[in-house]
């Protein structure tokens, strides 16, 4: 369909000047904001989404001239999940701007954006701001928020996809139920790239005042892709390797590929495979072609260095991780190479899109497995490219942590009724189920601290007036909420700086270290790892770790065989549920017409003929012998975080069944424990029976009583409770270390557990552990799953398809938990040294 | 997930030799709640409780769980019980401020007064809490000499001094399978030992700190690390600095 409406005179003029011609999508969403109807525009990238998006914002300036003089306030807020993008957005809407000569403003705001100018926007807002959820959140904590939005007519928010389903989602959407409460009729315009169910999406773009009866969601303009991108999956010289993540047996195909092509985006899932490949690609650079390395790790300038020179067209290949993943034009890529698993087919759609960033052209893209089943895994992820079959955002409820964030803020910005604020809340969609007695908890545990021992009555920090409003007790309190709006909660980081020179003092035996430039920085617990002298990759380059001086970490640049690669914890996103599906297909078939690689079609052959491979609905479980232990290996694909969870359950089970477990590990597909009894023989004699194992009451005693002492549980509390303003991040004047904080943080978890069980923080941990961490939500449903089919092989060896996840042994840590474990082998190491052992 | 062929018993003794003009020892019991035990005393030492810490935080808009005054008062009996000692001595700072004393909740009063009720107790001054009002009960002194040893708040650094103090907070940190433990811990000489924090939401001062030299100047002390069930005597070169500034 056509849409009806036509640009305003000039910016046709600009268009045709242009040689361009506006596309459909871009009209239609036009007539929308002039319909004042709020709308979801689905998009591949390269379509012109966002002037698409802009496009209302500026056909309304452009007809209200009068505006200017009037002093008038902030028109439109574009909200994206990167500093960066809307850095790129502001350069780009400023050619249109520009070139047509418009009185339209348009300024940034971030974290560096300077106080002078924070404080000049507040006062003479420009009429189109480019900033980020937690900075909305911040301007909406001040007083002065009413007058900065009083004129607001239009939200845009930019990949809408990524932030909705997040913390950062949770929080943008309350800020929207603040700004509709300041202005009526907000016109919201989502911008997104594909996604499985829009619905979801829709209405989170619309104000839900009564979703009992009816959901609210916002008008969709969808543009498919017309072009299939040209998939394939590379094909090597060197044989597929059994384990590992490295792709290094592919180096030199990928080297060949780069030089064939303009420029190659070479994606990899982590910080450390980043590292490893970009070493590895310089060792095979005969040629000194230019290949650059990008990383969320690296400091900002050397980030922007490398994009810099992407755009100019200076760079052969960048390598880099997903923080290459949004839609930023970084100049002519033609090849896209995804390195090891894609995990999820909406992520490499996203990533594929990054080549040939035109729609009238197929985008190439390379994926290159490294291991067997990883090619199962790439199959199935092309396939679901090719059919265009998305990942379902997951459904979810708004997390309360963030809820306790926002009252605190809603009480900084002034006083406020309690029921009108309950109903805004419950208009954002991922709250709208939020009961009443739920959001009178979570705001008692703002004003006093919601403990069952009501200790804390007269020290509240939002007081209740005589005409009935609720009021922030002192404005200090304010100043210090401020400093802790966010959700973004990273481990400590520590610089690392580059040594200029060392000045060997000739008095005493120590260095001087002379500090250099910063080259980027990493999680504190690999630094507090090193011994000065050891040799790490970082920044692509080996560097020696020289020591520590506040809190930076100095180095000079070395040369060694064996250098240790940081390992990071983001970064490991886990296989998505559509792929996993695919994937278990897949193995039922043994892989049969899909052209997979000999070795791999071979090794399923001998699985078949050795063991068994599960149909599409059983899980394959397998008990054996090998060097006097007995192993347990069982394959469910549902990711290395519900693989991790189970892990740990069954591990206390067997315990309790006297079978000595020793050991796991798992991965993305698989399960491995090993223990000193043989279980296969009592699973067959039927002294314990594999149903029981299996069963899904692990979930409950069990996991209650694991979680008390698991690691995860309290990284995640940890998280919860500095966002809901339990411990702070920031105090006025300094920054709390991560290790103070991570102290406290277990203490006060130890103590609600304790004392106060039902403390709604815990609630809020739990909530925050079955999605993330530990997915629980996902271990639940594979149990649900399998009752009853559960396939028990009992070998006298080793199986074929066991052999990936047994190689793992030993590479990844064997988990302890108990500090106690870790004392007492420190303790004995010391016996033995002695010589009492 | 390791099996251990040896087990530690529940509370090692060490033996902590002290000296003055006729030579003698006295034999000592680190307990794992950081308790110290004097079997020919029968006397239990316990210091820096802080009592009222979570509610001091709450004052300035923190709100840390408020149970940390019953929790220590919980620990405090359970090891009185297990050693049925009849004299205990709280080394200092055992309120965590001045204004404690009026904040600490009725029931958690009547509790010390339940523990307290048929031993001597002796409450050491130390810097957060000079002056203890009656109201709590026990007695007060700035410090005490039982047989050669005293026993007080702050330490003093003088050499030929015999001396069991408090005040410091002593933590030690050791690194072991990629993972950092940072504990409280007993740090003890020939002739001095520092108690580790009793409190529950005490913070702890890294042992490698240089407030500790001129305590511990020859560089030959014994660390005892807190654990959750046990104490660990831990070789002092696996002692770790803490990276960041305290």
């Amino acid at each position: 369909m056509q849409p009806s409406v036509c640009l305003p005179v000039l910016f046709q003029k600009w268009f045709t000047e242009k040689g361009w011609e506006p596309r459909p999508h871009q009209l239609q969403l036009l007539e929308k904001g002039r319909a004042g109807r709020s709308t979801l525009l689905i998009a591949p990238t390269g379509a012109g989404k966002t002037l698409a998006g802009f496009l209302p914002t500026l056909d309304d300036l452009m007809s209200s001239p009068e505006r200017i003089h009037n002093g008038a306030g902030l028109h439109t807020l574009y909200i994206s999940p990167l500093k960066a993008l809307a850095v790129d957005i502001e350069r780009n809407l400023k050619i249109p701007i520009n070139d047509m000569e418009l009185p339209i403003t348009v300024e940034t705001r971030s974290g560096d954006t300077s106080q002078a100018k924070r404080r000049r926007q507040r006062t003479r807002p420009p009429d189109i701001l480019l900033t980020t959820p937690e900075q909305l959140a911040l301007l909406l904590s001040n007083q002065d928020g009413a007058f900065l939005f009083k004129d607001l007519k239009t939200v845009i928010i930019d990949e809408l996809h990524v932030l909705a389903g997040s913390k950062r989602g949770d929080l943008l959407a309350l800020g929207l139920t603040q700004l509709r409460s300041i202005v009526s009729n907000l016109l919201t315009i989502g911008l997104s790239a594909t996604v499985a169910r829009p619905t979801e999406l829709r209405a989170y773009l619309m104000p839900q005042y009564n979703p009992a009866r009816q959901i609210d969601i916002a008008d969709l303009v969808y543009l498919k892709s017309q072009i299939e991108p040209n998939i394939s999956i590379l094909k090597t010289k060197k044989p597929l390797p059994w384990f590992g993540h490295a792709s290094r047996h592919a180096i030199t195909e990928i080297y060949d590929k780069i030089q064939k092509h303009r420029l190659t985006l070479i994606f990899v899932n982590t910080r450390s495979q980043a590292e490893l490949l970009f070493q590895e690609l310089w060792n095979a650079n005969e040629d000194n072609l230019p290949i650059a390395l990008h990383h969320g790790s690296l400091n900002s300038e050397r980030r922007r260095k490398v994009e810099a020179a992407m755009v100019k067209g200076g760079l052969k290949a960048v390598v880099c991780t997903s923080t290459l993943d949004l839609g930023i034009d970084w100049g002519d890529v033609d090849l896209v190479i995804n390195i090891g698993a894609p995990k999820g087919a909406s992520r490499l759609i996203q990533r594929i899109g990054r080549s040939n960033h035109r729609l009238d052209e197929p985008s190439k893209a390379l994926l290159v497995p490294s291991n067997r089943f990883e090619v199962l895994e790439c199959r199935a992820a092309m396939d679901a490219v090719q059919t265009n079959s998305q990942d379902a955002i997951l459904i979810r409820t708004g997390t309360l942590d963030v809820l306790a964030q926002h009252i605190m803020s809603v009480a900084c910005a002034g006083p406020f009724m309690m029921n009108n604020l309950y109903l805004e809340v419950r208009s954002a969609q991922p709250y709208s189920d939020l009961s009443r007695e739920m959001f009178e908890r979570v705001l008692d545990f703002v004003s006093t601290g919601g403990y069952a021992l009501r200790a804390y009555e007269r020290f509240a920090r939002i007081k209740l007036t005589k005409d009935g409003q609720l009021r922030l007790a002192h404005p200090r309190l304010a100043k210090q909420h401020r400093l802790n709006i966010g959700t973004i909660i990273t481990s400590p980081m520590i610089n690392i700086r580059l040594i200029r020179h060392s000045m060997r003092s000739s008095k005493r035996k120590g260095k001087t270290l002379i500090g250099g430039k910063i080259l980027g920085e990493v999680e504190e617990y690999f630094i507090s790892e090193l011994k000065i002298g050891d040799a790490f990759v970082f920044a692509g380059q080996v560097l020696r770790f020289e020591g520590m001086r506040e809190t930076e970490a100095y180095v000079s640049q070395a040369t060694s065989l064996d250098p240790i690669i940081p390992s990071y914890q983001g970064g490991k996103f886990p296989l998505s549920t559509n792929l996993a599906v695919r994937v278990r297909k897949m193995l039922a078939d043994g892989g049969a017409n899909l052209g997979l690689p000999t070795p791999v079609t071979e090794w399923l052959q001998l699985q078949r003929d050795a063991s068994i491979l599960p149909n599409a609905n059983e899980v394959l479980v397998e008990t054996f012998l090998r060097q006097k232990r007995s192993y347990l290996v069982v394959y469910p694909f549902e990711g290395r975080l519900a693989h991790q969870t189970l892990g740990m359950l069954l591990t206390r089970r067997l315990q309790r069944a006297d079978l000595h477990p020793l050991g796991f590990v798992a991965n993305d597909y698989a399960l491995s424990i090993w223990c000193a009894r043989d279980i296969g023989y009592i699973l067959e004699t039927g002294a314990s029976s594999i149903a029981q194992l299996f069963d899904e009451d692990m979930l409950g005693d069990d996991l209650e009583a694991w979680l008390a002492e698991s690691g995860l549980m309290k990284r995640t509390f940890r998280m919860c409770a500095v966002i809901a303003g339990l411990i702070e991040r920031h105090h006025p004047g300094k920054t709390k270390t991560g290790r103070q904080m991570t102290a406290s943080s277990d203490l006060m978890f130890d103590m609600l557990r304790k004392y106060d069980p039902n403390h709604v923080l815990l609630e809020a941990a739990w909530n925050d552990a079955a999605t993330g961490l530990l997915d629980i939500a996902r271990l639940g449903q594979f149990l649900n799953r399998i009752k009853g089919q559960i396939r028990h092989i009992n070998l006298n060896k080793v199986s074929p398809l066991s052999v990936p996840i047994l190689l793992e042994i030993g590479r990844e840590w064997v988990q302890l938990d108990e500090s106690d474990d870790l004392l007492r082998h420190v303790t004995l190491e010391l016996v033995s040294e002695a010589g009492l052992m | 997930m390791i099996e251990l062929p040896l087990k530690f018993k529940l509370y090692p003794q060490y033996k902590y030799h002290t000296h003055s003009s006729s030579l003698y020892r006295e034999s000592l019991i680190a307990d794992a709640s950081g308790a110290l035990y004097w079997p020919s005393e029968n006397l239990l030492v316990i210091s820096d409780m802080h009592l009222e810490k979570g509610s001091s935080s709450a004052a300035k808009g923190m709100f840390l769980p408020p149970y940390d005054t019953r929790d220590t008062l919980l620990r405090l009996a359970n090891v009185i019980k297990s050693y049925k000692a009849k004299t205990i001595v709280s080394l200092g700072d055992s309120f965590h401020d001045k204004l404690a004393f009026n904040r600490i909740r009725r029931e958690d009063l009547e509790f010390l007064h339940l523990i307290q009720d048929g031993r001597r107790w002796i409450w050491i001054n130390g810097n957060h809490d000079p002056e203890i009002p009656s109201k709590v009960g026990g007695e007060c002194f700035d410090e005490l000499q039982i047989n050669g040893l005293i026993l007080r708040h702050k330490p003093s650094s003088k050499k030929s001094i015999y001396e069991i103090a408090g005040h410091m907070h002593p933590s030690a940190k050791i690194s072991l399978y990629g993972k950092n433990i940072r504990r409280p811990c007993f740090i003890f000489n020939r002739k001095r030992l520092i108690m580790p924090a009793f409190g529950s939401y005490t913070g702890g001062l890294n042992i490698l700190d240089s407030a500790f030299v001129p305590l511990f100047r020859d560089d030959k002390f014994c660390v005892w690390m807190q654990g959750d069930k046990d104490i660990y005597p831990i070789d002092i070169n696996k002692l770790q600095k803490d990276r960041t500034p305290v």
